[in-house]
């Protein structure tokens, strides 16, 4: 990677001079580990063991119990929507922040960091206040139009997108703008057409990035419940997503319920962020070899 | 030199980015303002000097900067460790740490009841001490700990593998000690690197909602944080303090990471 590293390096893969921490390297080693084990394994380990204290079987009749199986469904398939819209807009406003010049572009710079910024029950508040069906927006586009967003499955997918917004952008910004512009004017010059352009020559060095930050915009939406309580309603077998039936269960006391569902969830997110590091690995070899 | 259809594919791309963006973003952050502000300047401040409100936004305030302690702390070791060292399981180690990240906060609090709660697995030797972790402060603490792990060792890794160990070797060189290499070499490498991911921490543990609820309970005057309180407050209907808290904590964290954006820039 770094060119200092090969030479640094003893046979164990360890450097072998440069600092060492204060409390030395096994010290380090030790404390980075035990906090790791902690903070990460230990409660990972303590929910697998209560989901399967009954079993697999036990496992599955919580997670098919019709009100858990269409949470789960729910949370699944407006992420998946989200995902899907967030890979569009977010590639379309990576394209016109890096190839146009227009008025605004530095606001628009700033208003894609803004969803990291604020808080995601905040989010939901805000969509709340403008979609909300006793507003003025909300109540209107029910009222002339019929469409229900906050307390329904738009709603979801609406605060999802907004939680969501600067991971596609934020990483194809960046490779797009590193990549060299001579073959798409030489494919315009030989006569293809922006699309063809676009798909056959922008499109390809996009692919792995793409694919991995949508990926990872949807495991953080499995996940989401700040901005989706207020937005989505909570009404079982209708707008309650994982999350929500989790908070659900622990409330009413039904251990094996939550369990159950969280560890799909865990299931499904470690899956997911497994992947997008392999990905991610794979995005940044290509990059290397391509610019020795 | 641009075509007449490469001008029109313009148009249509920031006609569509620009409506998007305002119906998700801009639109709803204009309404919340002037949600907050319906009843005048005021009511918001009424709102919000009541003494709930202000406990639960001092109780955030302590959590997040405790949270921020720990991860300065412990964050900067599990980075050095994952990029300096090389051992069985580090690259399984290193997907983990993402993991907080994709987790949903109800799970996480779920986890430590599972852990500190009445039935759980450490209560015995908890109660033996008579220390509360679940709905009270300290379980408030490693739920906040736990979903913004990945904040400050992000940051800090590729930070860490660009510095490389030249200059450090250098120093040892010239008779440095271990520790004086650590603060005056390696440490000013990392500040801006420590900076960036400390306010993204910040924002993320003020805004905590879903981890802290579960384990904290939400109790009023207690166990409640600013998030607690703005969701209380929406169920309550009572609308002026839900939306002017929750534009406290929006302009908070927005203060902090565009702070920290700004002081990068001026440093470059």
């Amino acid at each position: 990677m770094t060119v200092a590293e090969a030479p640094a390096r003893g046979a164990d893969g360890n450097f072998r001079a440069g600092v060492k921490l204060p409390w030395g390297r096994w010290g380090a080693r030790a404390v980075a580990l035990s906090y790791l084990t902690v903070m990460l394994i230990v409660p990972l380990v303590v929910i697998l063991q209560d989901g399967l204290r009954l079993g697999l079987g036990g496992l599955w009749r919580a997670i098919s119990a019709p009100v858990a199986w269409h949470a789960l469904g729910l949370t699944l398939w407006t992420s998946a929507l989200m995902a899907l819209i967030n890979a569009v807009m977010g590639t379309l406003t990576a394209y016109a922040l890096v190839r146009y010049e227009f008025p605004g572009k530095r606001l628009l710079n700033a208003v894609v960091d803004l969803p990291l910024a604020i808080p995601t029950l905040v989010t939901g508040v805000m969509l709340v206040v403008l979609y909300g069906p006793q507003e003025a927006l909300g109540g209107w586009l029910q009222n002339t139009l019929g469409w229900r967003i906050i307390f329904a499955p738009p709603g979801i997918v609406l605060a999802l997108l907004f939680v969501t917004y600067p991971f596609v952008v934020r990483t194809v910004q960046p490779v797009l703008l590193g990549l060299d512009r001579d073959q798409e004017e030489v494919a315009e010059t030989l006569g293809a057409g922006a699309w063809t352009v676009f798909r056959r020559i922008t499109l390809p060095p996009l692919a792995l990035p793409l694919a991995s930050s949508t990926l990872l915009s949807f495991a953080r939406a499995i996940g989401e419940f700040g901005a989706i309580v207020i937005v989505a309603g909570n009404i079982p077998l209708r707008t309650q997503t994982a999350a929500v039936y989790v908070l659900g269960q622990i409330e009413s006391d039904n251990r094996m319920g939550a369990s159950a569902v969280s560890i799909v969830m865990l299931a499904i997110a470690f899956g997911l962020v497994l992947l997008v590091n392999a990905l991610q690995r794979r995005a940044a070899n290509r990059q290397e070899e391509s610019q020795p | 030199m641009k075509s007449a259809g490469g001008v029109w594919q313009q148009r249509i791309i920031l006609t569509v980015v620009a409506a998007y963006v305002s119906l998700l973003i801009i639109a709803p952050l204009g309404s919340l303002v002037t949600g907050a502000f319906a009843q005048g300047v005021g009511a918001i401040i009424a709102a919000l000097r009541q003494p709930d409100v202000l406990s639960a936004f001092w109780r955030t305030l302590w959590i997040s900067l405790l949270t921020v302690a720990v991860h300065v702390l412990f964050g900067t070791t599990v980075a050095w460790v994952l990029v300096r060292h090389r051992f069985a399981g580090r690259s399984l180690l290193n997907g983990l740490i993402d993991l907080p990240f994709a987790v949903s906060p109800v799970v996480v609090g779920y986890m430590l009841i599972l852990l500190f709660g009445r039935n759980g697995l450490l209560f015995p030797v908890l109660q033996h001490f008579g220390i509360r972790v679940a709905f009270a402060l300290p379980g408030m603490v490693l739920a906040t700990l736990f979903v913004t792990l990945p904040f400050m060792i992000r940051e800090l890794m590729p930070v860490l593998e660009a510095f490389g160990i030249e200059q450090e070797q250098a120093a040892a060189t010239l008779g440095a000690s271990g520790w004086q290499t650590f603060w005056l070499v390696t440490l000013p490498a990392l500040r801006w690197g420590m900076l960036y991911g400390l306010t993204l921490t910040l924002a993320r543990a003020l805004g905590e909602f879903g981890a802290v609820l579960v384990i904290g309970g939400g109790v009023q005057g207690q166990t409640e944080t600013a998030t607690i309180y703005i969701y209380r407050a929406l169920e309550e209907r009572q609308y002026v303090g839900s939306f002017s808290a929750a534009l406290v904590l929006g302009l908070l964290s927005l203060t902090i990471v565009l702070g920290a954006d700004l002081l990068r820039r001026k440093e470059k």
